[in-house]
């Protein structure tokens, strides 16, 4: 490839905003290397001769006159085992191996592995393979079993398959055709990979925070937002998630987050045990680290990364949940690089497209039958970070349109230090029907009713309790009381979770719905009480401590229950 | 470096000196220019486009005209020495002594901007920085490594805080060393903090480095990488826990607002250039712990809120970076309450790593955070009181109120010059609570309770 080897020449430097000469061949979106350094850069516009680079790196030093060389292919992810349990950069390149200083040098040297995987074949030589089929597994860190599968585009006769034993990681386990399979495969990150079909049938995932699987649950498959102003708990509740989630794999893109969180996911996944394989979380994770400090623009690559990881999971079969923090950070990458490029600034200083780039990632969510046959899903969960707070901005009222599901963290309750802050009246799922409809046809023909009468007293609570502070609580009806009440015992007892203890830090369905049950039922009963002429003050008073600690204390909720019915009903 | 000078001069515009025929220059580099009037400025270049060069000229460029310029680059951003040496030392925002002393020498130099620190080599903080301050101390800890701001508007004593906070940190008897860092400060508030700090610049654990509210706008944006650039080393290499007060972070922003304007940059909220976000992050990230090396890099940087609006850019997005905040409340500054500390509007997302058990004391996250839902309660019970009188509450509510009194008496309320211990903090602490009756106590496991609650007659 002759174009490949011409080189070009930097024409002029801006912080990453780099424009050269003399490369005629460079295509659109190709990657080419800047200077001695060999600073990985995009072409993102091409003007007669003159290219504008989008640079990946701190371009310091780099000066007009230096050399540019073409890779001849777009920004792609190089995929393959080794990618569970470790760290990467918004580019895919391992940070588990690289020095305490990130510098382009140090970087760029760390690409270099030469591990041996053990590949165990599955398929026969002779057979006609169409892409996506099994042709064996290899041995990775953990519980998932690494599927080696036919990559999209390829089919044919499997004219050679190697056999069981380790290979060097560059070499090929199989031929098709005249196609040579290695473990390892390129893909383009801002291209979606290929699979056969959405899928219509419906399965929920679990989160294991009560306020989600209980209020606002979503489907394996969907999108989700966060949005949150800082102070919210944001990330508590998506490291949660990533902790606690009944996924198999989680990719954890960190998008322009805090150095310090990062440190704090990857020590707290690689001591939680995984309850469903026995091994360690962190083996199940994808962990795409590009912090605050770190260079913009792999920033604005580091979301295509991370769906790019998740789909290459997927093919193999496994539910993928990608989780973002923060889609913000992302847009402001790409308002940086669209002001220094002087595109015209749309809302807040926004590019134009910046809704279609927020489409281009949520819409690679989805639960589909992929090119195999496997039903498998990316669920994607992506965190706002709206400035000031306001939800009326940009990025905001782009991704609303584009997900299923919002959890709203509530800057009040956060205030008032309940956690999650997620508001029950400013969240919301498209999914709640189907989740109520798979609850039914899976033994939970009461989960539906069950949370509509939880939204109705949390709803009327938040209600009368406005009502109180004109009124005072004093000159409400004792029904309205024990609403108000009501209303606080499931906010502190069900809704509150607590991220810290060992025993509440995820829930089970049965036991959260147990546990709401338990909440409506005291509720259920405070009416009664009052009904029948007990001082509406006296069941204020009355000391639900035993129920508010149930969730951290897990004691018998029918011993729980009993006790605390008899205890009531000793006020009347 | 390049031994070439360069003279021609293609224009001056504000700050900025376009010079011609340049070979070999570099983004981002640092250049000495010699003026002809005998002086010697400094300065970065902003772009390099064929063989023009753009360059910031930090002293400004008054004075200078086409022809009587001489440029030299350096081939590498602009750099200070590093080490012990500077302990005890006060500079201004280039790195030249203010005190008097000899220039400030290293055994290296390195660049201010530093690289990032490997995510994968962070080490997650977990021992706390002790204040002597009660309400920090007990309900928003500061923990070695975090990031934790600040929050005020202009007239409250956060300058004083400050200073209290710096004079009187310490890590439980490892070295301690703090750097100031004064932005666009006023020469009254520089001397003051001088003065304040006179014991710890004395014993050799004190590094100023400082910019007053006359000085080049330009020096502006390099001082708190200098603080940080010697802050990195003092921790890292020379293994002593550093806390970095950088005050005050609004004029810094604003400084980095003035400069984008004069190179004609698109401004997005409120004209802050749309990357003040990742500005910002460069100098915030750089606090942390690293694995297997001692020290810690703490940073609390101090901000006044434009009009007291905390969705206003600087907070909010010091806000979304930083790990928690502390907020200042004019309302109980008015009230004649130091320090003014605005409890429910502050947080320490780091604490619950850095406090509790085997970090400060057995009861500390317990009953910390009891205090914090009971002042939220008081808070609600005090807005009820207001629209229907006292009279008219609940008697729980009632007891919120007194609450919320005993937390300001016997926690909050400290003088300047007092510096508490923890364990009188938390006695304080517990003091406060015990106004409540025993039912309301269900954040605090019976355990603590029995062991930690003054009995009854004591209360």
């Amino acid at each position: 490839m002759d174009g490949v080897t011409r080189q070009g020449r930097v024409h002029r430097v801006d912080g990453p905003l780099v424009e050269a000469h003399d490369l005629p061949e460079a295509s659109m979106y190709e990657v080419v290397e800047l200077g001695e350094q060999r600073i990985p850069a995009e072409v993102v516009a091409i003007d007669g001769t003159k290219l504008t680079l989008q640079a990946f790196e701190y371009t310091g030093g780099l000066m007009a006159g230096d050399v540019v060389r073409r890779t001849g292919r777009p920004l792609s992810a190089r995929l393959g085992p080794g990618l569970l349990g470790r760290v990467f950069d918004g580019l895919l390149r391992p940070l588990s191996s690289a020095p305490t200083w990130l510098s382009p040098q140090t970087l760029a040297s760390g690409e270099q592995q030469s591990t041996r995987w053990h590949f165990v074949p599955n398929a026969a030589p002779g057979e006609e393979l169409r892409p996506g089929a099994l042709l064996g597994v290899v041995a990775d860190t953990g519980a998932i079993e690494h599927r080696v599968l036919v990559p999209p585009g390829v089919s044919g006769e499997l004219r050679y398959l190697a056999e069981a034993g380790k290979v060097p990681e560059g070499a090929a386990v199989a031929r098709i055709g005249p196609t040579e399979i290695g473990l390892f495969e390129q893909w383009p990150v801002r291209r979606p990979r290929p699979f056969a079909f959405r899928e219509e049938t419906f399965a929920p995932l679990h989160t294991g925070q009560r306020v989600l699987d209980l209020l606002f649950p979503i489907g394996a498959g969907s999108s989700t937002a966060v949005p949150g102003g800082f102070g919210t708990g944001k990330t508590v509740l998506l490291q949660q998630l990533a902790k606690w989630c009944d996924a198999d794999v989680i990719v954890y893109v960190g998008c322009g987050e805090r150095g310090n969180e990062m440190a704090d996911v990857l020590g707290d996944l690689a001591e939680l045990t995984d309850p469903r394989t026995g091994g360690r979380m962190i083996d199940r994770t994808v962990i795409l680290a590009n912090t605050s400090n770190m260079p913009m623009m792999a920033r604005e690559a580091s979301v295509f990364t991370a769906i790019t990881v998740a789909e290459y999971f997927r093919d193999m079969g496994y539910h993928v949940v990608v989780v973002a923090d923060s889609t913000s950070r992302w847009a402001e990458a790409l308002r940086e690089f669209a002001s220094r490029t002087g595109a015209l600034p749309a809302e807040e200083g926004y590019p134009a497209d910046l809704s279609s780039s927020l489409a281009a990632f949520y819409e690679r969510a989805g639960r589909v039958r992929t090119e195999g046959g496997r039903v498998a899903a990316v669920t994607v969960v992506g965190a706002v970070s709206p400035p000031g707070g306001d939800l009326t901005e940009p990025v905001t009222t782009a991704t609303e349109r584009f997900v299923r599901g919002v959890w709203s963290l509530d800057r009040d309750l956060a205030y008032s230090r309940h956690y999650p802050a997620v508001s029950w009246s400013a969240s919301y799922s498209h999914d709640a029907e189907a989740v109520a409809a798979w609850q039914s046809g899976h033994g939970n023909p009461g989960w539906a009713a069950r949370r509509a009468r939880a939204m109705t007293v949390l709803a009327e609570a938040a209600r009368l309790s406005e009502l109180a502070e004109i009124v005072g609580t004093r000159t409400l009806p004792g029904r309205e009381r024990m609403t108000i009440l009501g209303g606080r015992l499931l906010r502190d007892a069900v809704l509150a979770q607590s991220a810290l203890s060992p025993v509440d830090a995820t829930c089970s369905g049965e036991r959260g719905a147990a546990l709401l049950q338990l909440v409506l039922d005291v509720v259920d009963r405070c009416m009664t009480l009052v009904d029948r002429g007990v001082a509406a003050t006296e069941v204020e008073q009355f000391d639900f401590g035993a129920l508010v600690r149930a969730r951290e204390e897990a004691p018998d909720l029918a011993v729980c229950r009993t006790a605390i019915t008899t205890a009531l009903e000793a006020l009347a | 470096m390049n031994d070439l000078e360069y003279g021609d001069v293609r224009s001056l515009e504000g700050s900025l000196l376009v010079v011609r025929g340049v070979r070999g220059a570099g983004w981002d580099e640092s250049a000495v220019i010699r003026v002809d009037d005998g002086s010697e400025r400094h300065g970065v270049v902003l772009e390099v486009a064929d063989d023009l060069a753009v360059l910031q000229v930090l002293e400004g460029t008054a004075g200078m005209r086409p022809g009587g310029v001489r440029v030299r680059f350096s081939g590498s951003p602009f750099r200070v020495p590093l080490g012990r040496a500077w302990l005890g030392r006060t500079c201004d925002g280039r790195g030249e002594p203010l005190d008097g002393g000899p220039p400030i020498l290293g055994t290296a130099t390195a660049a201010v901007n530093g690289w990032p620190l490997n995510p994968v080599e962070r080490e997650p903080p977990r021992e706390p920085v002790l204040t002597g301050v009660s309400g920090i101390d007990a309900l928003t800890t500061v923990v070695r490594g975090q990031k934790l701001p600040i929050f005020s508007v202009p007239g409250l004593p956060h300058l004083r805080l400050a200073t209290q906070i710096a004079a009187q940190s310490s890590a439980a008897g490892d070295p301690f060393v703090v750097v100031f860092a004064a932005m666009g400060l006023p020469h009254a508030d520089i001397d003051f903090v001088r003065t304040a700090l006179d014991e710890r610049a004395a014993a050799g654990e004190l590094v100023m480095v400082l910019n007053s509210a006359d000085d080049p706008v330009i020096e502006r944006l390099l001082t708190p990488r200098i603080a940080l650039t010697v802050a990195e080393q003092l921790a890292f290499v020379e293994g002593s826990h550093v806390l970095v007060v950088m005050s005050d972070m609004t004029s810094y922003c604003e400084a980095v607002r003035e400069v984008a304007a004069a190179r004609q940059e698109i401004p997005a909220r409120r004209a802050y250039p749309g990357y003040l976000y990742s500005d910002l992050a460069s100098l915030y990230e750089r606090c942390g712990r690293i694995r297997g090396r001692p020290g810690s890099v703490t940073i609390m940087p101090v901000l006044t809120m434009p009009a007291g609006d905390i969705t206003h850019p600087v907070p909010d997005l010091t806000g979304y970076i930083t790990e928690g905040q502390i907020v200042l409340a004019e309302e109980l500054n008015a009230r004649g309450l130091y320090p003014p500390l605005d409890v429910l509007g502050s947080l320490s997302r780091l604490m619950r790593h850095g406090a509790g058990p085997g970090r400060t004391r057995d009861d500390h996250l317990e009953i910390a955070a009891q205090a914090v839902a009971a002042l939220a309660r008081a808070r609600q019970a005090a807005e009820l009181a207001d629209l229907i009188g006292t009279g008219a509450l609940s008697d729980t509510d009632r007891g919120y109120l007194a609450y919320a009194t005993a937390l300001e008496d016997s926690l909050l309320r400290q003088r300047p010059d007092d510096c508490r211990t923890f364990d009188d903090t938390l006695d304080r602490l517990w003091q406060a609570v015990s106004v409540l009756p025993r039912r309301e106590l269900t954040m605090v496991s019976k355990a603590l309770l029995a062991s930690h609650l003054p009995a009854a007659g004591a209360r």
